[in-house]
């Protein structure tokens, strides 16, 4: 992937989401385009390219806080991080070099630190983003704590670019650990969940549990002496390329990803037992769970509600009917009123999130 | 629309609540008519107090029936008047649902009613070795679901984060009294989020009826390295070297002279009373990585020029170090009849640069100020010393405090960390947002309350621009 030039294009964009309002024309907003066939339902709709705004526009190491166009690669940003020994600590997937930071926010798409870092969601700062009327907006900010307002910051994450064109992204970012181990065992799935649960609440720096194929992978991570400390006390079979599984897991680059079959994530409570399909790869301490093949999204809403959370059709399957359960009278409501308070023509990636919004 | 009838709308309560679930007599609504902002005061209609999720939906359908404001109140302490009655509404009291519902220790989950206080979760988690993380200093009294509404946060939240970092969902009762869960037991849930949205929507969007937190497991070891710094510039630079090298401590606090000595007088917790600020940084996790954390805190600050530097040996002396910060509010207090509590937000490179022009303004307006500061996380608090007696010094406390919010955004902050906009805070949003951001955010309250029912007046301006709002009675446009 060739680096891209800084730009600042976000005049551009307002100008022609006005021109796509005044012709009431839906857009589909694109950065990288790493995760089009991902997450949301297939849209039609002309491409809006982001990709041109591009740039770091104000890094703080002392402040742990940085600010980029929503357009940046995260590689851009992750390299520059490196130098001062930061690290973006949700772990996103970087798909070759191609996702962005505001398609990251947009699919909330976090790694396998998720459940001790925090998620893109729960990092970002503030937001700039072009509205429906291509008038730039500014929610948030660049300091760690802002309740002034709702939090239309962290309502972007998840929402695929439904409300408007996030052009600036601030995120929380925090220094890398000082070592890294990761912890292998063999066991069946019933005990691995058990496990990664009982030593998730205990003190210690735990930052990645991940089970498939019958093996328990743990990842510490921190101050050095915390970490060999635990790993000895914990034992099991320390690997000696610490970090392989996990690039590999978050960047879907595992055998359990490869192929055509629909990809289900299902978003659980993480100590549910394990129901379903056995073939399953189970990451975020258990509360992110994956499975393939061609299932039906009521039945497997069936499975999720019982373990106490959602499914998503990840990848794959048929993207142009739902991909996502039926959330409800209230919440459909709900959501269409946000959406329309934020987009009453509907510009913005039609259909994407669901087929009635 | 017509005026409230007030003694139908007590008939009508009557029949959905037992009579000690109301009040109606005025010297017993008496402690309702503010929260711990009490320069702001109202008189409810009527305060109801139900004991049942069932009766708060009752009481909502009813409200919404007859187009009454409800204002929802968990313990009262908040800090913006966001709890202040609305005179021609109705005060919906939460405290009495007090219930811990369930602890779920493999999952490090607590399921809580919202009245249960922010410390009884974590003392309820205890004999799992979890807790709760966010811990306000009115830990001991204010409850999770005003926690939820103001997205409270703490002394550890650089670390731990935030209320809306540390809840998994929420069982919300809608303006209509219709019920939905928001949130799931995963860690994230399909749509938009709506968990990030109503955490710190003070009261406008919807009732929380119930709370599920996540729980952290309790760190091994903990200690703390007190330091004392002959400048406040000194103390600033030593804030972001603790970060530079690495370090993410579960509390950096700072104080400044007035508030040491205050704190040191009230707590005798061994604060350097000669020091211009002090700086308390903790350090947790396993006892190898506090080891080595806090002596290399230590020593940083000895290099940058700490006058005094204490690291606790044990537990009570830890206690102790807390003590005097944790009691900074009350100490000030004892200072002058009333202090008004600021929480502007700034960059942490920016604290000597603010510190020194609250000085100036401080000399201005001839009110007395002291410093408290959540250096980790850039949150201040200065603490205005006035008289409320004297109606000139409130004046002036006011605009002291506009002042400084004007400055926190002025330099690139945000005009409230934790404690909300409330009533309190209504004329400075314009300062940090556009009109059409504004705007933006009065939509919002109108997709989930569109008679603008709920804490109105609270939060959000008013710019009368929703096609529902035009519509509404001066009434409604409270203050």
């Amino acid at each position: 992937m060739p680096e891209r030039p800084d730009g600042d294009i976000e005049q551009a964009i307002a100008t022609q989401v006005r021109a796509a309002a005044a012709h009431r024309q839906g857009l589909y907003i694109q950065g990288g385009g790493s995760k089009r066939a991902l997450l949301g339902r297939d849209c039609e709709a002309a491409v809006l390219d982001v990709s041109g705004h591009c740039g770091i526009t104000d890094y703080q190491p002392a402040e742990l806080v940085l600010s980029a166009r929503a357009g940046t690669p995260l590689t851009a940003l992750q390299a520059v991080l490196a130098t001062q020994g930061q690290e973006l600590p949700f772990e996103p997937p970087t798909f070759q070099g191609r996702a962005t930071l505001g398609g990251t926010l947009a699919c909330n798409l976090s790694g396998p630190a998720r459940p001790w870092r925090g998620s893109i969601r729960d990092l970002v700062l503030g937001v700039r983003l072009v509205d429906a009327s291509g008038e730039c907006l500014r929610f948030g900010g660049k300091v760690m704590k802002n309740v002034a307002g709702y939090d239309v910051s962290r309502l972007q994450a998840g929402a695929l670019g439904t409300l408007g064109v996030l052009t600036e992204i601030s995120v929380k970012v925090l220094p890398r650990a000082q070592r890294t181990t990761t912890l292998a065992y063999e066991l069946p799935a019933a005990e691995a969940i058990e496990m990664m649960n009982r030593r998730a609440a205990t003190a210690a720096p735990l930052s990645g549990a991940c089970w498939l194929d019958g093996t328990l992978y743990l990842r510490l991570a921190g101050e050095a002496g915390a970490v060999a400390h635990t790993a000895r006390r914990w034992g099991g079979q320390a690997l000696a390329e610490a970090d392989a599984p996990w690039s590999d897991l978050r960047e879907m680059r595992l055998p359990f990803f490869a192929g055509d079959a629909p990809l289900w994530r299902l978003s659980v409570k993480p100590s549910a037992a394990l129901a379903g399909p056995a073939a399953q790869l189970l990451d975020w301490g258990g509360a992110q769970r994956w499975l393939r093949g061609d299932f039906d999204l009521a039945q497997l809403q069936g499975l999720a509600s019982a373990a106490g959370g959602h499914v998503t059709l990840f990848r794959g399957g048929d993207r142009r009917g739902e991909v996502r359960p039926f959330p409800g009278e209230v919440h459909r409501r709900l959501q269409q009123r946000l959406k329309h308070s934020f987009d009453p023509q509907g510009l913005f990636n039609p259909g994407r999130l669901y087929g009635w919004l | 629309m017509p005026a409230i009838d007030r003694a139908a709308l007590l008939r009508d309560l009557q029949r959905l609540l037992p009579g000690h679930c109301i009040v109606a007599d005025t010297e017993c609504q008496r402690p309702y008519e503010c929260d711990a902002l009490t320069i702001y005061r109202e008189l409810p209609l009527l305060v109801v107090l139900p004991e049942t999720v069932q009766q708060v939906q009752a009481v909502l359908q009813l409200c919404h029936q007859r187009q009454v404001p409800v204002v929802a109140r968990g313990s009262g302490t908040g800090l913006c008047a966001g709890a202040m009655p609305h005179p021609e509404g109705l005060l919906l009291g939460l405290s009495k649902l007090d219930r811990v519902i369930e602890i779920d220790p493999l999952a490090r989950t607590a399921r809580v009613q919202p009245g249960v206080s922010n410390l009884a979760i974590s003392a309820a988690a205890a004999g799992c070795g979890l807790y709760y993380g966010p811990d306000p200093s009115s830990q001991i009294a204010c409850s999770i679901g005003g926690n939820v509404a103001e997205n409270s946060g703490g002394v550890h939240c650089l670390k731990y984060g935030l209320t809306v970092h540390n809840i998994l969902s929420l069982e919300l009762l809608t303006v209509a009294g219709e019920q939905l869960t928001i949130g799931s037991q995963g860690l994230d849930t399909p749509g938009y989020d709506l968990l990030a949205l109503l955490t710190g929507s003070e009261g406008l969007l919807g009732i929380v009826v119930e709370v599920t937190v996540r729980l952290l497991p309790v760190p091994q070891a903990a200690q703390v390295v007190m330091a004392g710094f002959p400048t406040v510039a000194a103390a600033g630079d030593a804030v972001g070297a603790v970060i530079a090298a690495g370090i993410i401590p579960a509390g950096l606090e700072m104080m400044d002279r007035l508030a040491v000595q205050a704190a040191e007088d009230f707590a005798g917790a061994g604060y350097p009373r000669d020091a211009e600020a002090l700086l308390l940084c903790e350090v947790d996790g396993t006892s190898e990585e506090v080891e080595g954390d806090a002596a290399r805190v230590a020593e940083l600050f000895r290099s940058l020029g700490a006058s005094s530097i204490v690291t606790s040996r044990d537990e009570a002396q830890r206690a102790l170090l807390w003590q005097g910060r944790k009691s900074a509010f009350p100490a000030v207090g004892r200072l002058a009849p009333d202090y008004y509590c600021m929480d502007g937000t700034i960059p942490r490179s920016m604290v000597s640069r603010v510190l020194e022009e609250i000085a100036r303004l401080s000399a201005h307006y001839g009110l007395r100020v002291a410093n408290v500061f959540h250096a980790g996380d850039g949150n201040l608090h200065p603490l205005i010393l006035f008289d409320a007696s004297n109606p000139q010094e409130v004046r002036r406390a006011e605009q002291f405090g506009a002042a400084i919010l004007s400055l926190s955004v002025q330099v690139g902050g945000c005009i409230t960390g934790e404690h909300g906009v409330g009533l309190e805070k209504l004329r400075q949003m314009p300062e940090q947002f556009s009109e059409r951001e504004l705007a933006l955010l009065e939509e919002i309250k109108c997709a989930f309350d569109p008679g603008l029912t709920l804490n109105p007046g609270k939060g959000v301006p008013i710019l009368r621009r929703c096609q529902e709002y035009r519509a509404l009675p001066a009434r409604h446009q409270h203050a």
